[in-house]
């Protein structure tokens, strides 16, 4: 793991996790890892392990819902789902991220 | 907030799902695993790098096991409980320590319990009326002359009533009930009942709801009206077995039918409030026009107007009180009464303050002394303990959770103490609440309820942290690979150990000296108090209430008490039987001064001597000595001579120099002859110092009710079923009152310093008991640790007795330091309860040498069985042990 890959901030892995379960239906955690991966281009900084605690931390507040299914590889595996809290919930949260990101690139932009 | 709660409640259920989730985790984790080692095949790996590769794309199986299980968990409690596991493992391993530290928790914390119990229920908790900061007990300032001096009369009580502005009502209750002075007829023998008058909104001002039926009203206090009663709560569950149809059934109470209103709540107990250690049954109420003439006979409790405060109520009584008149009719009356205001909470608590206080700073050193004690048997424990904790460190616990680990050690021991103390508690309480005889107030409302709970709760962590955080810092602290090394014998680090515990122990053993030294000085007082020339001789002596009926003739009734005292003094076993009307150290009155004929007094100026109305033979009956003068006869009647027996303490103020046999006197109306001088006698208190007493024949003047005291050659129990046989017989209304010892009168009166004396005694003992353990827990384990030392100075020449005294000499030299800081300490607290000793300084030097003797012996034989060990060290195994 190269020095460049960046650390995740606190809650961002949840925000990527609805997002991806968003645009692409449910999904088990091996393949939501790899798609956080291969759209982050490898610039995350990502044990695959850690998808875990976030998928349970969602699961308890009610915005993912988990149910073991067959795999398109005929392989059991767990399935996640956006739930409808979870939808609106990833709106709200986009608005806020992009709010934030827009001050951060204002703050930054600022001359030297 | 519906999330948060959402998310609290899954987080509970995983908490107790933790074996399925973990294998529901470990599923998904393996399903995962097989994926990606699949897709890293495709890419053309071999199985063995696909399988890494997936391994390390994953990152740490276990690392992500854990992550799991503390975002969906409770991870605080999961390494709660492994703390608590650990614990209970070490503890069970450890079970001597274990039972020996539960022990002394238990009752260290059993008496902080229990003695808080107590402060909560006296002190600190408001008297269980309503709104009990709003009442205020209204008396004159203290005098010598008894009850009659502290009471108001009738026509003062209704004027005061009518005129102050301050109160909301004002009522009160009759001073001078006796016990048992009602007889409960009209179902099989008649039972003796105590009951009082009480002003007719007395229940309303203290704020006190019948449980039935009503309280009084206005026509019920009318002269003249049908008489009524209410019932106390326990007296109609054990009289009348909790009869619910009671109101409106009549009782015949002397002889009369009494039609009975209501019965007050079991919240409401007389005794507990105005008169501690005694038992009202019944109440009637007291009817003004009955009491015109009676004099003073009436307290006063008032209830605050909203918004008055008690120095402008103050002001307004100091100006009505000058008013008043003693009786209306008798215009000179005016002007001889004074109020002073207390809060009732002060009157009825205010002088147990200090004792309780003193109470419960001997308890909280107690506590102390327990935390010490604990901290050294933990340091001990610690100390074979260091490797494992370094090992601990050494595999990456950090110091905080080292730290931890102890402390929850210390809790889990506490709180089994805790338990085991409430217990301890709760069956104390329960015996201190049904102890009748101790004339505390409240004192049987005590019970261990959900304060004296938090409280325990509150010591128990307090003492936790108390006693673990000294070890748990030594232990979690210090240098690993020292830790690791110390061999233990001789290290200097063995060597600091040992200096802290020897602290603790100084410490502990100079608790122990002020805890003792305030027992010795509170039980030399009550020694003292025992000791006190009562004036009167309580052993071999008894009385009994009277039942007679004179029809209201002073000859017959005399005939009635001759009658009793012949047939009585017949009974083998009894020396003589004489009859008082009042005894000492219960009610009194008095009559008004006690003058010198022909001298001139200003108004207020003789002192008002207490009175009593005596049959002859009296005297001897009590035990009182005379000093001078004769004792009065049946020839000293009606018609004769008015004569008087008065007290060597108004003898020599009236008649100083002189004898005061065959000088007259102006007394109760008449001029008096005085025939005889007798001993003072304690009429009021025990410590107290008796005052002015004067004594009418029964024969001249009426007694108000009859004691008959039989002064006996047997004990006096034994001959309670004759004497109330004979009385019987003279008159079969004689209800079955108690044959009372004197000695249990005056035991009653001794009661609270004997309370207070016996608590503070235990917790002295028990202090010394700790002290003592502590003394032989440190000297032995450095005989143990020095093993080897001994063994090389045996070798060396020294004998066993050598060695011995060694030892013993360390022990004295621990047990001074304590002593020496301990008898500091007492000089300068004894000074503070200077107020509870009587007839001895605080600085006492018999109960300081005393302690001094016992704490220094209890020393030497704590460390005589370690010293007898050191002596029989074999140099040759010493030598090899290591």
């Amino acid at each position: 793991m190269s020095k460049e890959k960046l650390d995740l901030l606190q809650g961002t892995l949840d925000l990527m996790v609805l997002r991806t379960l968003a645009t692409l239906g449910p999904m088990h955690g091996y393949g939501l890892a790899r798609r956080i991966e291969q759209v982050s281009g490898d610039q995350v900084l990502l044990n695959q392990g850690t998808i875990y605690a976030s998928l349970v931390r969602l699961q308890q507040r009610g915005l993912i819902t988990a149910r073991w299914g067959t795999s398109e590889g005929g392989r059991r595996a767990k399935f996640y789902s956006i739930t409808q809290r979870g939808t609106k919930r990833l709106a709200e949260e986009t608005e806020n991220w992009q709010r934030l990101s827009a001050v951060i690139d204002r703050v930054l932009a600022l001359p030297q | 907030m519906i999330e948060f709660i959402q998310v609290w409640i899954e987080r509970f259920r995983s908490f107790f799902h933790k074996p399925e989730l973990d294998r529901d985790f470990e599923n998904e984790v393996s399903s995962h695993l097989e994926m990606a080692v699949e897709e890293n095949l495709r890419q053309g790996m071999s199985p063995e790098e696909a399988r890494r590769q997936a391994l390390i794309g994953f990152g740490g199986v276990e690392q992500a096991k854990e992550r799991h299980r503390d975002a969906r968990g409770l991870p605080f409690l999961d390494s709660l409980l492994q703390d608590l596991r650990f614990t209970l493992r070490s503890l069970k391993r450890d079970r001597g320590f274990a039972i020996v530290a539960v022990l002394i928790l238990g009752v260290g914390i059993g008496a902080n319990t229990a003695v808080f119990s107590v402060v909560n229920t006296i002190l600190l908790r408001p008297l269980p009326l309503a709104n009990p900061q709003k009442l205020v007990w209204i008396a004159p300032p203290p005098t010598k002359c008894g009850f009659s001096c502290e009471t108001y009369s009738a026509d003062a009580f209704e004027d005061f009533r009518a005129q102050n502005h301050s109160f909301q009502d004002v009522a009160g209750y009759f001073a001078f009930s006796s016990d048992d002075n009602y007889r409960l007829t009209g179902r099989g023998q008649p039972v003796p009942a105590t009951g009082i008058y009480v002003t007719r909104s007395f229940f309303q001002v203290l704020g006190v709801q019948p449980s039935l039926g009503r309280l009084f009203t206005p026509d019920d206090a009318r002269k003249g009206s049908h008489p009524v009663t209410l019932l106390a709560n326990a007296y109609w569950k054990r009289q009348f077995n909790a009869d619910p149809a009671i109101v409106g059934k009549a009782i015949d109470l002397n002889r009369q039918p009494v039609t009975v209103v209501g019965v007050l709540p079991p919240s409401f107990d007389f005794g507990a409030v105005f008169s501690p250690g005694e038992k009202v049954d019944l109440f009637t109420p007291y009817i003004l026009d009955d009491w015109r003439n009676d004099g003073n006979d009436l307290t006063m409790v008032g209830r605050l107007r909203p918004g008055v405060t008690l120095a402008q109520a103050q002001a307004d009584v100091n100006l009505i009180m000058p008013e008043l008149y003693w009786n209306r009719k008798n215009p000179n009356s005016k002007g001889q009464y004074k109020g002073t205001l207390t809060p009732l909470k002060t009157y009825v608590t205010g002088r147990l303050r200090s004792p309780l206080l003193m109470l419960w700073c001997a308890v909280g050193a107690i506590l102390l002394i327990v935390c010490v004690n604990l901290s050294n048997l933990l340091l001990a424990r610690a100390a074979t303990r260091s490797k494992e904790f370094a090992l601990r460190g050494a595999l990456g616990a950090g110091r905080l959770r080292l730290l931890r680990q102890l402390l929850t050690e210390s809790l889990v021991l506490s709180a089994a103490g805790a338990l085991l103390g409430v217990a301890f508690a709760v069956a104390i309480t329960s015996f201190v609440a049904h102890q009748g005889s101790i004339a505390l107030p409240l004192l049987g409302s005590v019970r261990v309820d959900g304060t004296a709970l938090g409280w325990t709760l509150l010591v128990a962590v307090a003492v936790a942290v108390l006693f673990g955080v000294v070890p748990g810092l030594k232990v979690s602290g210090g240098n690993l690979s020292d830790s690791l090394k110390d061999a233990g014998p001789g290290m200097s680090e063995g060597k600091k150990h040992e200096r802290v515990r020897a602290a603790l122990v100084i410490s502990e053993v100079a608790l122990a000296c002020v805890l003792l030294v305030g027992a010795g000085l509170l039980l030399r007082s009550f020694l003292r108090v025992l000791d006190v020339d009562l004036g009167f001789e309580p052993d071999h002596s008894a009385a009994i209430k009277l039942d007679y009926d004179d029809g209201g003739s002073a000859a017959r009734r005399n005939v009635i008490f001759r009658q009793i005292m012949n047939h009585v003094e017949a009974i083998p076993g009894v020396e003589t039987a004489g009859i008082v009307d009042f005894l000492p150290l219960g009610h009194n009155r008095s009559w008004g001064p006690l003058q010198v004929k022909g001298k001139l007094y200003r108004q207020g100026e003789a002192p008002e001597p207490m009175v009593y109305v005596v049959t002859p033979g009296f005297f001897r009956a009590m035990g009182t000595r005379f000093v001078a003068g004769r004792d009065f006869s049946w020839d000293d009647g009606p018609k004769s001579q008015k004569v008087i027996i008065i007290n060597q303490a108004a003898a020599r103020a009236l008649w100083p120099g002189k004898n005061a046999v065959g000088q007259m006197a102006v007394t109760a109306g008449s001029d008096r002859l005085v025939v005889g001088v007798v001993a003072d006698v304690h009429e009021t208190s025990v410590e107290g110092s008796p005052g002015w007493q004067v004594y009418y024949p029964s024969t001249q003047e009426a007694a108000e009710g009859a004691e008959l005291v039989v002064r006996t050659r047997v004990p006096p129990d034994t001959l309670a079923p004759a004497v109330l046989r004979t009385l019987r017989q003279l008159n079969p209304n004689q209800p079955a009152a108690e044959f009372q010892p004197l000695q249990q009168i005056v035991d009653h009166a001794v009661s609270p310093r004997r309370f207070f004396m016996l608590l503070v005694t235990s917790f002295g003992l028990f202090g010394l008991i700790l002290a003592s353990l502590g003394i032989y827990g440190v000297i032995s384990y450095s005989v143990t640790r020095r093993t080897q030392e001994i063994g090389v100075r045996m070798a060396l020449g020294a004998s066993p007795s050598n060695v011995q005294l060694m030892v013993i000499r360390s022990t004295l030299r621990l047990a001074l330091a304590g002593i020496c800081l301990g008898v500091l300490a007492s000089l300068a607290l004894t000074r503070l309860i200077g107020s509870l000793l009587f007839g001895i300084t605080p600085a006492d030097p018999m109960t300081f040498a005393a302690t001094l003797i016992i704490l220094s012996s209890v020393a030497l034989a704590a460390g005589y069985l370690p010293a007898r060990r050191a002596a029989k060290v074999n140099p040759m195994t010493a030598l090899r042990a290591n």
